[in-house]
């Protein structure tokens, strides 16, 4: 229903957009604005000489390598829990559930400290994984407990409600052709939850990539190594490095606005092949 | 709730259980639900445990000395005025964009709901920055700032400003899904047989949404007060003048003071699970209506 003015019979439009609009330029846009507006005080070599330098493309390989892995991680993990929220019952469910959105609802400074002190060498597990030869705080591998911890529940809570509605005839007809639950769950239940699991995916590295509290307290921040992307922009804000900060921002917003791109389209498809089942 | 709610929950998952078709042997359930566990209690449950186990590690005195020492006071009490005037805001917001696209139809609706998504995608750090760019003293309105006095990076303001910007989005893309599957007829109802548009927003939309609005406040009220990057950008880090709860576990903890640290996120962590509390006895309340809003959207951040 495309109605024009005429037809509107419910009041408040004009106010309502108005006010959303206004609100969402100056709390959003014009302070994005002014982030790229800033970076164009820079020549093209100026700004590529910035968002180039050693340091800065070894931060890119940290945030965006590690982010990737736990995204990874966690699709499988998480499609797991969601398997099992949804099509088991035991003991406990009812908190497991609930507390799968705790990366949520903790600050993330809170997981930070809390992850580090079990994995700090004289940690809970860290006093045992030392020994073997694996030290986890203070080393890339705690960046990624970090970001496995901050994503788990983005694909938990895309993948589960999918699997809710899941009609059970599709896996009845496929076993009533013969085929075993594995054969089911590849060809049958896969290609359902695979929009979901994606979108998951997709949102759990978006939030990584950009993640700070939780992992500056684990990551060791050791330059070239351990030291995550919006650490470096802090870095450069505190030697009053203004425009320095804002180029490896324009690069890190870039990236977050084509994941976003990339995430709005996984969803329309998500709920098209949902439609469709 | 008990057993009122435990019945349907277990039946859903018994629909799987007891049928052929739909269920594993035994052993892959056995296997399955003992990764998810060792996962949850590993990545979840042990970190959550953690921070109560190191905030009583040197015993109830030390605990209760630092949670009631005059910096922690004062970074509770910030915490909670920069809350209070956060939430409010994105909350009116909230209402207001879900009015706006839910009940009308215009051109851009789609983008528009796409930029109200965008502060998620940014990184908390950026939104520090941007507002140091804006407001610090080197920025554009630096020194128009200066000359009258006004203070805003380092500053009460700026980690309000910070704060809106990252909790944005937390109430209207839970109202909008909500207020969109509940379609218009009854407003228009309520108007045609002469109710007032207040009227007709305060008796018959709201009551309709309060769950989910509930809900959208719970989530941005969580963040607002443990947002970390963002703050940490805009605050200066002064003791007892613009320290929130999540700055003043990072100063205590980086000087050492692990105890008092993990006493002051002990109390975010209680938050965090008072929240996820509120959360589900709202799910449960209004579980049709909010099933339906999580359905068209992804997970809030």
């Amino acid at each position: 229903m495309s109605a024009g003015q005429s037809r509107r019979v419910l009041p408040g439009f004009p106010l309502a957009l108005g006010y959303t609009l206004v609100y969402l330029a100056l709390i959003v846009l014009i302070p994005l604005g002014a982030v790229f507006l800033k970076s164009a005080t820079l020549s093209w070599e100026q700004f590529w000489t910035v968002i180039s330098a050693p340091r800065v493309l070894a931060s890119y390989r940290v945030s965006f390598g590690v982010s990737l892995l736990a995204a990874a991680i966690n699709a499988v993990f998480g499609l797991i829990f969601a398997w099992v929220l949804v099509r088991y019952s035991f003991p406990g469910k009812r908190i497991v559930d609930a507390l799968v959105d705790l990366p949520f609802a903790l600050p993330t400074a809170v997981a930070g400290i809390a992850l580090t002190a079990i994995y700090a060498g004289n940690g809970w597990l860290g006093q045992w994984l030392e020994p073997l030869g694996l030290k986890v705080a203070f080393t890339p591998l705690g960046i990624l407990v970090a970001l496995t911890f901050i994503g788990l529940p983005f694909v938990v809570r895309t993948v589960q409600p999918v699997l809710e509605d899941l009609d059970t005839e599709l896996e009845e007809a496929a076993a009533s052709l013969g085929a075993d639950r594995w054969q089911t769950f590849q060809r049958v239940l896969l290609p359902v939850l695979l929009p979901a699991l994606l979108t998951g995916f997709a949102l759990a590295f978006a939030r990584a990539v950009g993640e700070y509290g939780s992992v500056i307290f684990i990551a060791g921040n050791v330059p070239m190594v351990s030291e995550i992307t919006p650490l470096l922009i802090i870095t450069k804000l505190e030697q009053y490095d203004y425009v320095g900060a804002t180029a490896i921002a324009v690069v890190m917003l870039v990236v977050s606005f084509v994941l976003l791109f990339l995430i709005n389209g996984l969803q329309l498809w998500a709920n098209r092949s949902r439609a469709r089942t | 709730m008990g057993a009122a709610v435990a019945t349907p929950w277990t039946a859903r998952a018994r629909r799987f259980e007891e049928n052929v078709a739909t269920r594993e042997p035994a052993w892959v359930k056995g296997v399955l639900i003992t990764i998810a566990l060792a996962f949850f209690g590993l990545f979840l449950l042990l970190p959550l445990m953690t921070v109560f186990a190191e905030a009583f590690r040197k015993g109830w005195q030390v605990y209760f000395a630092a949670l009631v020492e005059p910096d922690a006071l004062s970074a509770i009490a910030l915490t909670l005025l920069v809350a209070a005037i956060a939430v409010p805001l994105n909350l009116v917001f909230g209402v207001a964009a879900a009015w706006a696209i839910a009940k009308f139809d215009f051109r851009g609706k789609q983008l528009l709901t796409t930029l109200i998504d965008l502060p998620f995608s940014v990184s908390p750090v950026i939104a520090g920055l941007m507002f140091v760019l804006l407001f610090g003293m080197q920025g554009w309105f630096g020194p128009w700032l200066m000359a009258h006095d006004v203070k805003i990076i380092f500053a009460v303001p700026g980690l309000v400003l910070a704060t809106i910007f990252v909790t944005f989005p937390f109430v209207a893309r839970e109202l909008i899904p909500l207020m969109e599957a509940q379609g218009r007829e009854e407003e228009e109802a309520a108007i045609v047989l002469g109710a007032s548009g207040w009227q007709t927003f305060w008796r018959v939309t709201l009551p309709n949404v309060k769950w989910g609005l509930l809900y959208g406040v719970i989530l941005c009220n969580a963040r607002a007060m443990g947002e970390f990057g963002a703050v940490s950008v805009v605050s200066g880090h002064i003791r007892g003048r613009t320290n929130t709860l999540p700055l003043q576990v990072e100063i205590l903890y980086n000087e050492y003071n692990f105890a008092a640290a993990f006493a002051v996120a002990s109390l975010l962590a209680l938050l965090a699970l008072l929240t996820l509390v509120i959360k589900s006895l709202v799910e449960w309340r209004g579980r049709q209506p909010l099933n339906a809003g999580e359905e068209s959207q992804g997970v809030p951040a």
